[in-house]
This record gives structure tokens, sequence and C-alpha cells, in this order.
């Protein structure tokens, strides 16, 4: 198992995109705390940029990178290894890479400049949005033999989830604004992983204040112990299912 | 040593596998012939569970090999086409591969210092010729002594010196009592190495007959006479 995993990871490596991925997240983490002048401000729009970034990155060098290793899928395949055993490597080593990546950009500065407890609930989001994107690549390429298809499914996931899942939620909250909507709201929201991820980072820099009762709804539902329990299983679903479907196609495709 | 029972394989509304049943044993030397599209490569990818039939079991010294990879460390297998990670080096390529198998074995470096291999390990597999990215899958096919060898096209592509040399190696492994199954559409070249011959045609095997045979049957020299004489018997 680790073998293969560390040819993944030295593969990655020398293509640099990750470490690419990983400047340019640190300067922006850098930039955006020595422009604010309030820690919370700054946290606001990192996480902004983090929910949109983070996920754009893992999921569309990954389902790349995944077609690019179809060469060496081929190759491990003619020797005695298990199936399974090339897939989850794959999906362990371009997981890691991007954790690694996220956590040493965006972490020193969000140490050093906010609250512990925030810093932390957005590095853990941070890492587990990148897994999940990871996964979804893993799953939308193989789904299709196509290269361009494939990437095109995957850009979609992501300008879904991204910027077309927000939009819905406001038009079912003016269309139904006459009704008590709160708690299918609440619902709603977990059928997005970034929009998940958003909630329980925003109710811990008491923005939640400002979003009113709808806000008061989520913080007596995420903010409790129980709630980020299972908001945090959500999250894990979220990675481990798009794998696990990825990985039982992949076990009986013909290569 | 393989055995392959009711074998179906379908690509979409294709049927390139048609209830195939052969039995290959060690120190046989076969030859798969047949026309293009015929499901050789097909028949090839689902021995190394690279395709996965729809029916049918395929055992490997009397084990069914789903599910199992184990197997493939006794199968030398050279394919077709020998796709390869662009990026990495020769050299790159034939560590991981040494790092997968286990550094404790001994290889097998004769085709490596016959082709030459040394001098190229550090060009990228992106940038070699389709003849000696051949070499390469040849070098990595024979490496691990391995008791079954399945070389799909092994000479096309490569240069008469090469494939003499590769010729040379074959009838070397096979003297010592391997399982060999070469495809190939040089039938002159088979002459000189093959023990048995299946023919397949649209999925199905048409005849798996000992060379002999096959010589006495049809009164003819050549593999590759006796096999055109036996399929103008068929179309007349």
């Amino acid at each position: 198992m680790n073998r293969i995993i560390k040819f993944v990871l030295i593969d990655i490596m020398r293509n640099k995109i990750i470490i690419a991925y990983a400047v340019l997240l640190a300067l922006l983490s850098w930039s955006v705390f020595n422009m604010e002048d309030s820690s919370n401000k700054g946290l606001l729009t990192l996480l902004n940029v983090i929910l949109l970034v983070v996920p754009l990155v893992s999921v569309l060098f990954s389902t790349i990178y995944i077609y690019n290793s179809s060469e060496f899928i081929e190759l491990m395949l003619s020797q005695p290894v298990k199936r399974t055993q090339i897939w989850v490597s794959l999906f362990a080593g371009l997981s890691l890479s991007f954790i690694v990546a996220y956590l040493l950009a965006a972490g020193i500065p969000l140490l050093l400049f906010a609250r512990f407890t925030q810093a932390i609930l957005l590095l853990v989001t941070g890492c587990i949005l990148s897994v999940i994107f990871v996964a979804i690549a893993f799953l939308s390429a193989i789904l299709s033999r196509d290269k361009a298809k494939g990437i095109g499914i995957a850009i979609l996931i992501w300008l879904y989830f991204a910027l077309l899942f927000d939009g819905l939620v406001l038009f079912l909250l003016f269309q139904f604004s006459d009704y008590p909507i709160e708690k299918p709201m609440v619902l709603l929201s977990a059928t997005s992983p970034v929009d998940l991820a958003r909630i329980l980072n925003l109710l811990q820099i008491d923005a939640s204040a400002m979003m009113g009762y709808t806000g008061a709804i989520f913080k007596d539902y995420f903010g409790t112990g129980p709630g980020m329990i299972v908001s945090f299983t959500v999250l894990c679903m979220w990675a481990v299912l798009p794998f696990y479907f990825s990985l039982r196609i992949f076990r009986k495709k013909d290569l | 040593m393989i055995e392959i029972h009711g074998v179906q394989k379908h690509f979409g509304r294709l049927h390139v596998l048609n209830n195939i049943n052969l039995s290959c044993s060690r120190g046989d030397c076969i030859a798969l012939i047949g026309p293009n599209g015929c499901g050789k490569t097909t028949l090839i990818k689902s021995v190394l569970n690279m395709v996965i039939p729809d029916e049918g079991i395929i055992l490997f010294n009397n084990k069914d090999i789903k599910g199992d990879h184990h197997y493939r460390s006794e199968i030398g297998y050279m394919p077709q086409i020998g796709r390869y990670p662009e990026n990495m080096t020769v050299g790159q390529v034939l560590e991981t591969i040494r790092q997968l198998r286990g550094t404790a074995t001994a290889v097998d470096e004769d085709l490596y210092y016959q082709y030459r291999i040394q001098n190229i390990l550090e060009k990228r597999m992106g940038t070699l010729s389709g003849g000696t990215r051949q070499k390469v899958s040849a070098i990595i096919a024979f490496m691990y002594h391995p008791a079954v060898l399945i070389l799909d096209e092994p000479t096309a592509g490569l240069d008469p010196l090469a494939s003499e040399i590769l010729k040379e190696k074959i009838i070397t492994e096979k003297r010592k009592n391997k399982l060999i199954l070469i495809t190939s559409h040089l039938l002159s070249e088979l002459d000189e190495i093959v023990s048995e011959v299946i023919f397949m045609q649209e999925g199905l095997v048409k005849f798996h007959e000992k060379v002999e045979t096959l010589k006495v049957n049809t009164g003819e020299g050549t593999i590759a006479k006796a096999i055109s004489k036996i399929l103008r018997e068929q179309a007349g």
C-alpha cells in the first residue's frame, strides 16, 4: 500500500502545481490578515476565498490527474497489485497532498492571527473540503472515459456547489418567505458541503447575529455539540460516498 | 496452468468473446492468431483481470483469478501498445516495478543489456519511439522470471535485430518449461517458436491444435500455409 502512495506523492510533487497552489493560498491568507484591521473581518474574507478556491483547485487538478494516471494504472494492473489498492492509493496520495498544502499555506497565518478555535475549525473544514472535492473528482473521472467530459462534469459540480446552490437557496427563501422555512433550510444546507462548511464557520465568527431569526435557528442547531457532530458526519459522508461509488465502478472497469 | 471456462464478454452490443473454453499447460508455447478485432487482446486482458468477463471463470493454477492479484506475480505481460507515464524516465519506470515486485529476487537482465537500455535510463517515456517502448515492455515482461509469458504482438514495431534478440529470448525461455502465449500476425515468425495454435474468429475459438497435427492434417509445411488452407476450405 505505502509504496504506491509514495509513487503518487513523488509524482504530484514533481508536477509543481500543488506547490504553486500552496504558495497562492499562503499569499492570500497572509495578505488578507495584513489588510483587514480586525481579525474577524480577515477571517470572514479568508473564509469566502477558501470556500471558493479550495474546492475548485482540488476538483480540477484531481480530475485531470486521474485521467493522466491511466497509463500508470495500467502499468500497475499488469503487476501483482490489487485493484482497490491502486485506486485507494491514488485517492490517499491526492488527498494527502492537498491537506498538507492547505495546512502549510493557510495554517500558519490562521493560527497566528485568528482565535484558536476559529482557526482550528477553518483548518479542519478546509481539509475535509479538499478531500470531498478530491472524492468528487474521482467519481466524475470514472463516470466518463472522455477526458473533456469528465473535466466538464467536475467543473459543473463545483459551479453548482460554489455558486448555483446559493442562488437556489435565495430563490427558495424569497418564494417561501411567508412560511416558517427555517427548519427546512437547515436540512437544505446539509445538501451542499460548501454551505455546510460556511455555516459552521460563520457561527464561530459571531456573524450569525446579523442573520436574524434564521441565524438564531442555525446557531441553535449547528452551534451545539450534537449539531456539530452531525454536521461533521455529513461532511465526512460527502467525502466517503463519492469515493466509495467510484471505487465500486473501478473494481469492475475494463482497462 | 491457465484454464478458461465459458468466458463471455460484451462491449455494448458487440459480442467480443463468445463462450471461450481453453486449457493451456506448462511447457506449451501457444500462438493466438486471428483477424483484427477477433478478441485476442480482450482474451489476454481477461486472463490478466484487466478486462472483467461478463460470465465464465478463469483458473490460474486451479485457482479462480477473480478478486486475486498474487497470481500476476507469475505472469510477464508485454502489451501490444505499451502505455507508460509520460513524465517518468525509463529508469524510474523500471525502479517502480522493481520496488513493487520486491528487491529480494534476482532479475533477468539479458534483454536489458542486449537492448542497451542502460544508455537511455534518463530519457522520459514520452520521448521514446514506439520500438524503444516495446523494448522496455519486453524487458519488464521477462525481468522477474515469470512462469507464464503473455506477449501481445511482441515483434510489431521492433527493428529486425531487436526482434531477432527477442525471438532468441523466447526460445530460451521456452526450454525452461514455461507457458508462453503469443499473438502475432506474422505467421512466418512463429514457425520456429510455437508448439500449438489457437485460431480465433469473431469472438469464437475456431480450433486449438498442436502444430504437428495441423501440418499433418493439411499436408502443408508451415503454419502460415496450413492456416490459409483451412481458411480457404472454410470459405469454399
